[in-house]
């Protein structure tokens, strides 16, 4: 199979899954799963197998699906950026599965063919936005991404999560229609096309202040890329079942926002562009206060995914920060990073699962010598942390020393001093999680109230499929750390040409 | 015969109703009703692919040629028009016997199928025509057929808004006749594409202004512009469910296209936006009706209702195309004009399904519809994203178009105005959504069944349509965007 119709293949695939996991039905719940770790399986082949040799070779597939209006077409085309996104989302997607079957059926929640359903539905819609060839493309997919999650988000179909649905649509709708699509209208105005071109389309187009609107049009519609003040539907969206917030935080919706911000400012402003015009250093300022006040409000959570939630908003601002940056360092740096903290993030709520799963916690404070009883999910944990800090040997390492590099040779000293004090932050708010499940001793907690938490405690054991998930994740963000090199190879492909 | 088919599309649907009247009974009327709006929709498709090939039609009544004679012109704006309006009313009028069956008393049905024929009539009739005094006629027949329809409703308010409806209609169609005559007065002819030429010879004089402006306000009554609006909610509330379903459908739209034609065919460019400038007086009213309307639609408390707050609205997004008076403005405006009648009709005959299981459109009692009427529900929100402009749906591209044409005209902030108005939609769509698929049904609701298919499958015909014209546009765009080239820039004969 020729690669450009492995694309259009690899976006269709997770679509024809869940036809077959609607057809199964909950009746046949094995047969749904497997059909599910079949799609996924096979996906991650396609991505990996056929498209990604292709990529590596300084191809760049294409395929043209339709054209909508005249100029507007909905069409394909993979590059090194899609391609580590789409290898993140693909690969990561049959990890969650595992995970979720395990949480699911550990949890006997409602409407699991329904979630499946939208799972793959949502995972479609994350390749799309990666292959996605021009603007027009990204922005249908990124929509798709927004639908299909809402009934992810909304699952327990309770007040609570009516109203977290609500912000969720109401952020991520309102920002995409109110700012994103009149800058894809605003950009087809102006250059006459949305194609992502290396080197950009804007350049002699827009310039000036008009530039730094459109700049901002993009930044803040790309909502899900949660930067401040649009970030709020991420820790809303907390509501949803964990296996949902790996989707989110990890898999593909911030992921995809973040990848918008990047590639937009890659391929269709253009780092030249940015560079001559200086457009997007207010950008780099709004990515550093992101950046810094999620990390003081994550220390402040004591609900554990709350806490990682406001984590993935200052994590994500970094990768907006490499973009904004707009030299070559800082946007491999950014753009590995999407890969890096993915890895991370996903260990740490696949553990935050797991504890809620096998010792109904969700409050750090109640997680005192949890470790002991759930050694394998808080080591798994620990690992995760320190690669979401930035500690060698784990992958989150070379992301951050990347970006510190890109901020140094742009001559910001400050946001090179903003990283160091962001790092800081973050072992502040991961490192208490385990070191309370190792050091604290479960006596102290326990008070007169908590007296029938206690049968929590004897029973804390995880299901085996959550259990898994994270010590294999947290395999992973030791494996990138020696096989970055690779990565680094891939995104370079981002610059040439 | 195919030399016929302009005046037979017309004179098919007109000639039934009085069968209709004769048989009495309800599937005999409905086979009938239906055999004459599908043949209609194929009498379009046809002049359709005929425009397309060879270029305007023009069919002399009775052989007399025009000016003299009554000419019926199908041009490419209005055969779309044709091609839309028939399409609608074929597609619901399938569903009739079903739904009528909740709503009025079956020895009325024949009644509503006759009358349903006579609006037909009166909406090709307006369409097709080449002459402007013809023009008032077929309003006339098609309003008065539509009071009918209307008061077929299944309570009493519906009486009442008939009523509101008479009192309006008959205003905006003495409006209109007055400007006919005015016209006729200053150039001595009743044949529109005459007309146009003699005024343009004439240059601007104040009894065409007048003439100009009278028209305008008759046919935005008729249009439901805000803020003449004030029939439209009620009617579209109390009439029956499929009543609603084709009246939103067609009637305000080609009220719409007469507002187009008068405009760039009889008085031109230069006249209605540079002597008179229409513009400046269109544009801020559509753009209010776009946030009022919207904005009015979210507190409603009757789904029916909502929707029809929402169509004002999206007659504002009509009329801001005309009001850019550009050729891609007035694309989006054409453009808008389908994609809407489809999206609308498609919610409507949802609303429909529930009117004929439930009995009542009332938000609240639309609680758990998602569990209960899962097909039902899935129609209303494939059709609310169609409303709110979600990329490759319908509304998407008419959406694109209105914002470009803004660009293009320099209208920065209409363009953000227009997508801000779009979230209002996104506010009110998902209103209904929440409570369809989060508010359990209520505990003393008795159990109901999904729709029959007899009503599902039109629905979801145009829930379909709804898609595929937001997917491919080589209907809607191509034929459109060569309409509103010819209409701006005078053009093509």
């Amino acid at each position: 199979m020729s690669a450009s119709s492995a694309a259009a293949l690899a976006v269709l695939w997770p679509l024809i899954g869940a036809v077959f996991v609607a057809l199964l039905g909950e009746r046949r719940r094995n047969a749904r799963e497997a059909a599910t770790l079949l799609t996924a399986g096979s996906l991650l082949g396609l991505v990996a197998g056929v498209i990604l040799p292709s990529v590596q070779a300084g191809e760049r597939p294409r395929f043209e699906l339709l054209e909508i209006v005249p100029g507007l077409a909905l069409a394909f085309e993979v590059e090194p950026l899609g391609m580590l996104f789409a290898l993140v989302a693909s690969g990561l997607w049959i990890i969650t599965t595992v995970f979720a079957i395990g949480y699911l059926r550990g949890h006997d929640e409602q409407n699991q063919t329904r979630f499946f359903i939208c799972f793959a539905l949502a995972i479609a819609g994350a390749l799309g936005v990666a292959f996605a060839a021009n603007v027009f493309t990204l922005f249908v997919f990124y929509e798709a991404i927004t639908l299909s999650t809402y009934p992810l988000v909304t699952h327990h179909g309770t007040d609570k999560a009516r109203r977290a649905g609500r912000i969720y649509l109401g952020i991520l709708m309102s920002t995409s229609i109110a700012f994103l699509l009149l800058a894809l209208v605003w950009t087809y105005f102006a250059a006459g096309t949305t194609e992502f071109r290396p080197g950009g389309i804007l350049a002699g187009k827009v310039d000036g202040f008009a530039l730094m609107v459109l700049l901002g049009l993009y930044a803040f519609g790309t909502a899900k890329a949660a930067l401040m003040p649009f970030h709020r539907w991420l820790p809303a969206a907390m509501v949803a079942p964990t296996p949902v917030s790996a989707l989110l935080h990890a898999v593909a919706v911030v992921k995809a926002g973040v990848f918008t911000v990047m590639k937009v400012l890659v391929y269709v402003f253009g780092l030249d562009h940015l560079n001559d015009t200086g457009a997007s250093t207010w950008l780099v300022w709004v990515a550093a206060f992101t950046l810094l006040s999620a990390s003081v409000t994550a220390l402040t959570k004591n609900n554990l995914k709350a806490r990682l939630a406001y984590s993935t908003v200052s994590q994500l601002a970094y990768i907006v920060l490499g973009a904004a940056l707009a030299n070559s360092w800082a946007v491999v740096g950014g753009s590995m990073h999407i890969a890096m903290h993915a890895m991370g993030k996903i260990t740490l709520f696949f553990c935050a699962g797991a504890i809620y799963v096998g010792a109904h916690k969700t409050e750090i404070s109640d997680m005192r010598g949890l470790g002991r009883q759930m050694p394998w999910t808080f080591g798994a944990f620990l690992v995760g942390a320190l690669s979401v800090i930035g500690v060698p040997p784990l992958g989150g390492s070379w992301s951050k020393w990347f970006l510190a590099l890109g901020a140094a040779e742009a001559g910001q000293q400050l946001i090179v001093a903003v990283l160091m004090i962001s790092s800081l932050l973050s072992i502040g708010y991961l490192m208490p999680v385990v070191g309370r499940g190792f050091f604290s001793s479960p006596a102290e907690a326990s008070e007169p109230g908590d007296a029938h938490h206690d049968d929590g405690h004897h029973a804390a054991h995880e299901p085996l499929l959550c259990v898994l998930p994270p010590v294999v994740t947290a395999v992973g963000c030791i494996a990138l750390f020696f096989f970055s090199d690779g990565i680094y190879a891939l995104l370079n492909g981002i610059l040439l040409r | 015969m195919i030399e016929q088919l302009p005046v037979l599309q017309i004179l098919v649907p007109m000639l039934t109703a009085p069968l209709c009247v004769l048989s009495r009974r309800p599937i005999a009327s409905w086979v009938l009703a239906l055999a004459a709006t599908w043949f209609a929709l194929a009498t379009s498709i046809q002049l359709l692919l005929r425009v397309l090939a060879e270029g305007t039609i023009s069919y002399e009544l009775g052989g007399w040629p025009p000016p003299w004679g009554i000419e019926l012109r199908i041009d490419l704006v209005n055969v779309f028009v044709l091609l839309i309006v028939t399409a609608i009313c074929s597609v619901v009028l399938t569903a009739a016997p079903r739904s009528l069956a909740a709503e009025i008393s079956r020895e009325r049905h024949y009644l509503f199928y006759a009358a349903y024929l006579l609006c037909m009539t009166g909406l090709l009739g307006m369409a097709a025509t080449g002459d402007a005094f013809n023009v008032f006629v077929f309003l006339e027949i098609s309003s008065l057929s539509s009071y009918i329809l209307i008061s077929l409703g299944p309570t009493r308010r519906a009486l009442h808004s008939a009523f509101q409806y008479l009192v309006m209609g008959t205003l905006g169609g003495t409006f209109v006749l007055l400007g006919v005559g005015m016209l006729y007065m200053v150039t001595g002819t009743l044949n529109i594409v005459d007309m146009g030429e003699r005024l343009a010879e004439l240059g601007p004089n104040r009894t065409v202004l007048v003439a100009l402006a009278v028209i305008v306000v008759g046919t935005s009554i008729k249009l439901a512009l805000f803020p003449l609006h004030a029939w439209l909610p009620n009617a579209y509330t109390f009439a029956p469910a499929l009543v609603t379903a084709f009246l939103a459908a067609t009637a305000t739209k080609v009220a719409y296209y007469v507002l187009v034609r008068f405009v760039f065919r009889v008085f031109g460019v230069d006249l209605a936006f540079g002597a008179l400038r229409l513009d400046t007086m269109l544009m801020p009213v559509a753009i209010l009706a776009m946030f009022i309307a919207s904005t009015v639609a979210i507190y409603q408390r009757d789904v029916k209702r909502l929707l029809a707050y929402s169509s004002l609205a999206q007659i504002g997004y009509m009329v801001l195309g005309l009001s850019l008076a550009s050729v891609t403005g007035l694309t989006g405006g054409i453009v808008h004009l389908f994609n809407h009648a489809i999206m609308k009709s498609a919610l409507f005959m949802a609303l429909a399904c529930v009117m004929l299981r439930i009995g009542s459109t009332r938000l609240d009692d639309l609680s758990g519809l998602g569990k209960r009427m899962p097909l039902t529900a899935a129609a209303f929100v494939g059709g609310g994203l169609g409303l709110i402009g979600v990329p490759l749906t319908a509304g998407f591209v008419s959406k694109w178009y209105l914002v470009l044409a803004a660009l293009e005209g320099g209208y920065w902030p209409v363009a953000v105005l227009i997508l801000l108005s779009s979230l209002l939609a996104v506010i009110y769509v998902w209103r209904v959504v929440e409570v369809a698929y989060f508010r359990p049904p209520p505990e003393d609701a008795a159990p109901v069944e999904e729709a029959p298919w007899s009503l599902l499958i039109p629905t979801w015909v145009l829930v379909g349509a709804t898609f595929y014209f937001g997917i491919s546009t080589s209907v809607t765009v191509d034929v459109a965007a060569k309409a509103a080239q010819m209409l701006v820039n005078g053009g093509g004969p």
